[in-house]
């Protein structure tokens, strides 16, 4: 999070940031937000916002369940994901 | 209202591969150069381009540009601009090398040379025989690519500001370019950037259909801003499509497929391929197999309760093949269908995949517009390259590999005329007029006064759904018609948009309302220019102008051998004559596109 960053800014923003090269990303993280709406904690804030470092090929990769995540921080928002 | 100003020799919009190539030239070049990107560079549609770069190296077996240029002209079906296409052929060695210098890692030979593969319509001796002239790095080709230019340009010095999006052009009385009106996503500030030189490279805009291979950022923000500025669209009309994207959402799925034994069925179950190519079948061309999907949903035989796809069956292949051969499309179809392959057949439909058209330019990348009686002059101050650009290398329909050439040689080429014009100039920046500024700000006033009117979702739908079905890959003049009185309808709901939330910081609803606004001038270029061209060429197929021994696939040169220039102002359209005359070797004649 940011500093002096409210709540909201922070989804938005995170919201941006899935706006990906990809369309099989956008098409996931669009039913994931439908899904968890404003809902988000900020554990899975800060899940989320360290999954869309990673480089798109390697995030669809990870949400088409082709491959696993090894790191338990993201574990449980790459399932989120799956299950969207 | 005064709004801060941000002053720069260049500033170029987008960040995908072309932004970032044209970029790189000014920067290396000394220039003050401001890139503005919607998204982090490395995230732009660029990344997705898989098959690779056409360059005519040789390095496998024997090549030309020359062949690679006759391969280009005749993809087009002859409406590219041959000096384009010359220059594009001839320029793909050097670019790619340089590209290769800037540590792009390209597959290898064992020798050690650029490894090359053979790609749809790439021959060798004018068409004989597939070459091998596609350059990639495994199937992360665009995003290598990306990876290497945006590291050069950090190293260059260019300035960006990522989660910028660019509002307007700023042009003065004499026509001449002076800059953009841009938002801070994060802050919600409008700022005009003051340039010599304004570089559009904001890609393609193939979100105007519902069913699209593009990621939700292909909004086509140059094309929209250009119109509104009185600068003409080129050829909207051509759009490449893929006859199988799954239905609903768009997303590719391959035409492999096909190959290991896929079959097309309609809503009784009928394999409908064997009626319209008895021989080839299921495996017959793209625009066939397209052509004839769109004919069994048109006569009422799609599936679903709208009756609005077909299904692709492979249902009686050995899951073993599925599993081993075709992985990715199971993970897709399972994602995006909601349907395992294995078990029941997933629902398709033509998806479009890539825009031919785009902002007038030449060879040098600068965007050219009617000015008296010449009907290509140069707009001062402004230049486009790549998918938003319409050189015209592409034509009437692009061949694969050769759309990362372009954005490669005409950002190099956008960017080196760029740099002489900035150079050359010996005056200061000019005044920014304060009427272009008020024109951005009025637009995003409006966003956030206006109480009641149409959703943005809604309206976005509406238009998509208008496209797919009025002017998508098969098109029909009553058809067309219609689609231009249901397009000026939703255009009317897209200028009373209202969106619920007015907050300043990163304001998707607000973004995605400017984005729609883009949109809308494309889908209505698209569907008036396609309404008006009466015959078939390349991607631009008409019911009513078929394949006949007089005019072969329907193409009509004696009356529509011509560019389309579409202008906002009054939806009027004029045309251009194609260049067919080449920079130093001779034409390429009209013949019949055949493969």
């Amino acid at each position: 999070m940011r500093p002096e960053e409210d709540r909201g800014a922070r989804l938005r923003r995170l919201r941006w940031h899935c706006r990906r090269a990809l369309l099989e990303l956008d098409l996931v993280f669009q039913r994931f937000w439908r899904q968890a709406g404003d809902d988000l904690n900020d554990s899975d804030a800060a899940a989320l916002e360290r999954l869309l470092e990673l480089e798109d090929h390697d995030l669809w990769e990870l949400a088409s369940g082709r491959r696993d995540t090894d790191d338990p921080q993201l574990r449980g928002i790459v399932e989120r994901l799956r299950q969207a | 209202m005064k709004i801060t100003k941000r002053t720069f020799d260049a500033v170029i919009v987008g960040a995908g591969g072309a932004g970032l190539r044209a970029a790189l030239q000014l920067s290396e070049s000394g220039l003050k150069t401001a890139v503005l990107t919607k998204v982090f560079p490395t995230r732009s549609h660029t990344v997705a381009a898989q098959g690779g770069v056409a360059a005519s190296l040789g390095n496998s077996e024997e090549d030309h540009w020359h062949w690679h240029m006759y391969d280009t002209v005749k993809g087009s079906d002859w409406l590219g601009d041959q000096d384009a296409i010359e220059f594009m052929c001839r320029k793909a060695n050097e670019v790619v090398i340089e590209l290769e210098h800037y540590g792009m890692p390209f597959d290898r030979t064992d020798a050690g040379k650029i490894y090359q593969r053979p790609f749809g319509g790439h021959m060798s001796n004018f068409g004989e025989k597939p070459v091998r002239r596609s350059c990639a790095a495994a199937d992360r080709t665009g995003h290598a690519m990306l990876h290497a230019l945006y590291q050069r340009n950090v190293r260059a010095n260019t300035q960006f500001f990522v989660e910028w999006m660019a509002l307007d052009l700023i042009r003065d009385a004499e026509g001449e370019v002076l800059g953009v009106t841009a938002l801070e996503m994060e802050t919600g500030e409008i700022v005009a950037f003051q340039s010599k030189a304004t570089i559009f490279a904001t890609g393609g805009a193939g979100r105007i259909y519902h069913s699209s291979t593009n990621a939700f950022i292909n909004t086509g923000d140059g094309l929209g801003m250009a119109a509104r500025a009185g600068i003409p669209l080129e050829d909207m009309e051509f759009w490449q499509f893929h006859p199988t994207g799954v239905a609903g959402a768009g997303v590719l799925i391959t035409e492999g497929v096909r190959g290991e034994g896929g079959i097309l069925r309609n809503s009784s179950g009928e394999r409908f391929m064997e009626r319209y190519a008895p021989n080839a079948k299921d495996l017959a061309s793209r625009d066939v197999v397209s052509r004839a999907m769109v004919t069994e949903i048109n006569e009422g035989r799609g599936c679903g309760p709208n009756k609005d796809f077909v299904l692709l069956d492979i249902t009686h292949l050995d899951p073993k093949v599925i599993m081993q051969r075709l992985p990715g499309i199971r993970e897709i179809s399972i994602q995006f269908a909601g349907t395992d392959p294995i078990k029941e057949p997933i629902p398709v439909v033509p998806t479009c995949h890539y825009q031919m058209g785009g902002i007038p330019t030449n060879y040098s990348g600068q965007v050219v517009a009617p000015r008296g009686s010449s009907m290509s002059v140069a707009v001062p101050g402004f230049y486009a390259a790549g998918e938003c650009a319409c050189a015209s290398v592409h034509g009437a329909n692009r061949l694969g590999t050769n759309s990362l050439l372009d954005l490669l040689v005409f950002g190099k080429s956008a960017g080196e005329t760029a740099v002489e014009d900035v150079k050359k100039s010996t005056k200061a920046h000019k005044d920014l007029p304060q009427e272009a500024i008020e024109r951005t700000l009025e637009r995003i006033n409006r966003l956030d006064t206006q109480r009641d009117g149409a959703g943005v979702h809604e309206s976005r739908l509406a238009m998509q759904r208008t496209m797919q079905n009025h002017c998508g890959v098969f098109r029909f003049a009553d058809k067309l018609k219609e689609g231009v009185s249901k397009i000026l309808d939703v255009q009317k709901d897209v200028q009373r948009t209202v969106i619920k939330d007015k907050s300043k910081v990163f304001n998707t609803a607000r973004i995605e309302a400017l984005e729609l606004e883009n949109l809308i001038e494309v889908a209505v270029a698209t569907m008036i220019s396609a309404e008006a061209r009466k015959e078939s060429r390349g991607a631009h197929v008409r019911d009513d102008a078929p394949d006949t021994a007089e005019r072969p696939n329907g193409r009509d040169d004696q009356n529509w051998l011509k560019h389309t220039l579409w202008f906002k102002e009054g939806n009027r359209l004029d045309y251009k004559s194609v260049k067919l005359t080449p920079l130093t070797v001779p034409t390429i004649e009209l013949k019949k596109r055949a493969y």
